[in-house]
């Protein structure tokens, strides 16, 4: 009783067993606790976490506000658990439209925490031991930690570059599957494959021949398609954005992810959704009410008044989701032509906010160190944040382990930032150039 | 740009992709495929998928039963909160991303106010972990320090989250059941107690945590020291955790006083104790919770969190925050809203308490929490007849909301296996609410007998 007396004053006092589920085994490491930590200390421009430093748009925040104001308390209160009526009602609606197929809002879609949520969902609901997930790389990093944390085994396929001959930029359309390669990763162990488009960091989308490849592969196999389609409106120079559920065979086998935070340019809302058949949602539905069970009302409010919003709109020049694209196109040419002006070399992406740039001229002035654990695009990032106060990301932050030395001089850039932002960003990009010049 | 053809094996993708054109234009619905659908779920979640609320929410829903059933207030939270998220959400950063683990305002603040209340120093970065709810700090904490192979002991009746949450992580739930002292004629929360013996042998070398919930959830008990300490020795003999759900803690009546177990000691190293906005600022809504411990437990919660959802929402973290520095100026004072909340709810508590009494039944008073168990046989409502193979308060319950329209939850919901049967005679009322759905409960209550 003495020594646990002394005990409870020590601050090094621990069970005495070994205490974390093995379930944690090689998911504790994460890129973003390190470099938003850097950008928070070192940066004057940040383009390295993906969200905006505009505001959301007016409409968003004026339906949060009338929701507070309107006397309604109960919004205060839990809501239904697989997502508030209105906006589980809208979506279903606006997903109608889209996919072109009758969609129930109770049973097709449920409202998640973020799309990160709801990938978590999938992985949890739909994943066991000894299954094997499909990733393609490079890929939004919590793919790979998910699968694992549901006791799959992932199993990487890469896109890889095919530089345009004529000495033009390359685009992210540049970097593709090898069919026969990825036609090999398809195994009697395979449960799903993940599919991100546009794609995140490339900015690849994926085009219909590409979708109608995996698809067929999906169906060939009986494998199910978790599709994250975060940037679905993000698209540009006229593209069009291809839902893998429409093609043939692959509703009934596919779960879209979709969220308010990149639809609505409200990242710190935290609210997502899965759109999919009955039988595969049951399940998710399983797990969300098993871990989080209700979603924030208020704001699942807001987002449906939006999505409403953009229902009668849609289309017209006025939609958010027809101006916001637009914006970004802009920023997105000028942060190329920044870029590419200075010699590091953009891959101009076809759509989301990224864009990821070769600084292989730049090593000279962020010398290897060899043998080094450390991916020569990480040391990049870091030396660039401390030293000329730009944040971004390495590329090889979403690559899985074995493949981070693969393609190890990219970084990635987010350009959903204000002129001012991106204009500071030209000018620390030209002084540098200036530096190296001279 | 099909620029990309060339790369591609391209048999059939024009083909491909007029059937495409063609067939999604013209299906509407989904035909179930010919071949057996052979995505199941996965192993984790057989069997969990039933749960009370999905089913008794949406039986209550009708706007004209008078909801008693539910966890939620139906009283306004506080106007300074509401202003708070007003002010929070005009903010252009404030709605965008923050802090993975906890927006820096908000663990600071709790960090803050929880400091006064432990007696101890707690680091606002690693001994907090803002969650989604405290549904999502149980969820957390579970799946980052249960799993396969290891037994969790649960105090029947219990929030029923629990046995489910468990059971996800592999885990093996040991049920112990609270026990009415004086054999069904209980008056009070106090009355319901653990056999120490009974408690002691459920400890085993597999036993891994034991999850307590003080204030308790459905029955309103508050444990006293002497009940933690009980606990307490037994955690610390066998070397487990506690998974402590306090999400009450403010919420206890006169002569009671809530204890932490956390500091009792030697319970702070293996003690995660669970905290909620919803439930202390009358916001189930917002979905905030936390939860509080040692560096090296916490951490792993925060592994789980980077790994489930990342972030929680910006401006309600915010909002929040500057609550609780409202009342942390005031803790020390009877105005503090963690005070005049529990004054509010105690009147509430006395008047169920003398409504079900009037309707000739005897409810169990609860020393702390907006619930309130009866047992409901002396009514003498006869359900044999009705089908079903569910237990009596079951029925009772989905029976009293037809034909009463008084929605209330069955006890049996918050049971093990075995203890169902012993308490299917109870139902549980909330009493957080406005006195316009007190009055109407009333009215039915009073009117009872006729009909």
């Amino acid at each position: 009783v003495k020594a646990s007396n002394s005990l409870s004053f020590s601050l090094q006092a621990k069970m005495s067993r070994p205490v974390q589920a093995r379930r944690l085994e090689g998911i504790d490491k994460n890129i973003w606790v390190e470099f938003v930590k850097l950008a928070a200390t070192y940066s004057k421009v940040n383009l390295g976490q993906g969200f905006p430093d505009f505001p959301a748009p007016d409409f968003l925040t004026e339906a949060f506000m009338r929701a507070l104001s309107g006397g309604n308390h109960m919004l205060h209160q839990y809501t239904r658990a697989f997502g508030h009526p209105p906006l589980v009602k809208v979506l279903a609606q606006f997903f109608e439209k889209l996919l072109g197929r009758d969609l129930d809002p109770m049973t097709n879609v449920m409202v998640t925490v973020g799309a990160y949520q709801a990938l978590f969902c999938c992985f949890q609901a739909l994943v066991d031991e000894g299954d094997e997930v499909i990733i393609i790389e490079p890929f939004f990093d919590c793919y790979e930690p998910m699968v694992k944390m549901a006791g799959g085994t992932p199993v990487f396929v890469p896109l890889r570059p095919n530089p345009p001959k004529d000495g033009k930029l390359m685009s992210s359309a540049d970097w593709q599957l090898d069919p026969g390669e990825l036609a090999s990763k398809f195994s009697e162990r395979t449960k799903a494959i993940v599919l991100n488009s546009p794609n995140n960091p490339l900015g690849k989308v994926f085009s219909r021949g590409e979708l109608g490849l995996i698809a067929e592969l999906c169906v060939k196999h009986d494998v199910l398609c978790i599709s994250d389609e975060v940037y679905e409106w993000l698209v540009y120079d006229g593209k069009q954005h291809i839902r893998i559920a429409s093609l043939d065979g692959m509703w009934d086998r596919t779960v879209i992810v979709g969220s308010a935070g990149k639809t609505f340019s409200a990242t710190g809302w935290k609210v997502g959704w899965v759109v999919g058949p009955d039988r595969l949602l049951q399940h998710l539905r399983t797990v969300h009410q098993n871990s989080v069970y209700h979603c924030a009302t208020i704001a699942q409010e807001a987002v449906a008044q939006g999505f409403q919003r953009e229902l009668m709109l849609y289309g017209k020049p006025e939609s958010y989701f027809v101006q916001l694209p637009k914006e970004l196109q802009q920023k997105r040419d000028w942060l190329v032509q920044s870029l590419d002006g200075m010699g590091m070399k953009p891959i101009v992406p076809e759509g989301t906010y990224f864009l990821v740039a070769d600084i292989s001229q730049f090593k000279s002035d962020v010398p290897d160190v060899p043998n080094s654990d450390e991916p020569y695009d990480c040391r990049f990032a870091k030396w660039m944040v401390k030293n000329k106060g730009l944040a971004a990301i390495p590329l090889s932050a979403f690559y899985s382990e074995a493949h981070k030395n693969n393609y190890t001089n990219f970084i990635r850039f987010c350009f959903a930032k204000e002129e001012a932002t991106l204009k500071a960003a030209n000018d620390i990009l030209q002084k540098w150039k200036q530096e190296k010049t001279s | 740009m099909f620029l990309a053809s060339r790369n591609f094996c391209c048999r059939g993708i024009r083909t491909c992709q007029l059937r495409t054109d063609l067939l999604s234009r013209s299906i509407k619905r989904s035909a179930s495929a010919t071949m057996p659908f052979r995505h199941k779920n996965s192993r984790r979640i057989e069997g969990l998928d039933s749960n009370v609320w999905v089913e008794f929410t949406k039986v209550a829903a009708d706007p004209s039963v008078v909801n008693l059933g539910q966890g939620l207030p139906d009283i306004s939270p506080p106007s300074y909160v509401k202003e708070e998220l007003a002010k929070a959400a005009a903010v252009d950063r404030l709605n965008q991303y923050t802090r993975g683990f906890g927006h820096p305002s908000l663990v600071k603040a709790l960090s803050q106010v929880y400091e006064k209340v432990y007696g101890r120093k707690i680091d606002p970065l690693t001994d907090i972990l803002v969650t989604v709810g405290a549904y999502g700090s149980l969820f957390s904490t579970i799946q980052a320090l249960i799993e396969e192979g290891d037994e969790v002991i649960i105090i029947e009746p219990f929030y029923d989250c629990y046995e489910p949450m468990v059971k996800m992580a592999g885990a093996k739930p040991v049920f112990i059941p609270l026990r009415c002292k004086h054999d069904g004629n209980s008056a009070s929360s106090a009355d319901w107690v653990l056999d120490p013996a009974e408690l002691a042998n459920k400890f085993n070398s597999k036993t891994k945590a034991i999850i307590l919930n003080t204030p308790h959830n459905p029955i309103g008990k508050v444990f006293t020291r002497e009940e933690l300490q009980v606990i307490a020795d037994l955690c610390i003999k066998h070397d487990i955790l506690c998974i402590s759900d306090e999400v009450y803690e403010w919420l206890v009546y006169k002569g009671n006083k809530h204890i932490k177990i956390a500091t009792l000691p030697g319970m702070w190293e293996r003690t995660v104790t669970i905290g909620s906005a919803g439930k202390t600022y009358s916001v189930t809504g917002w979905k905030l919770g936390w939860s509080i411990g040692p560096e090296y437990l916490i951490k792993h919660l925060q592994v789980v969190h980077q790994n489930t959802l990342y972030t929680c929402p910006t401006p309600l973290q915010e909002a929040l925050a500057q609550a609780f520095w409202i009342d942390y100026k005031r803790m020390d004072h009877p105005d503090c809203y963690f005070y005049s909340l529990s004054r509010e709810l105690e009147s509430k508590r006395d008047r169920m308490a003398q409504l079900l009494k009037e309707a000739g039944l005897k409810p169990v008073i609860p020393d702390g929490g907006y619930f309130m168990i009866v047992d409901v046989s002396m009514l003498n409502v006869d359900l044999s007849d009705v089908d079903e193979k569910q237990p009596y308060d079951y029925k009772f319950v989905k029976w009293m909301i037809a034909s009463k329209k008084l929605s209330a939850i069955p006890l049996s919901a918050f049971c093990g296996p075995e203890t169902k049967k012993q308490l299917e005679k109870y139902i549980r009322f909330c009493f957080i609410k406005k006195d316009s759905t007190l009055d109407a409960a009333e009215v039915i209550l009073k009117n009872w007998n006729k009909q």
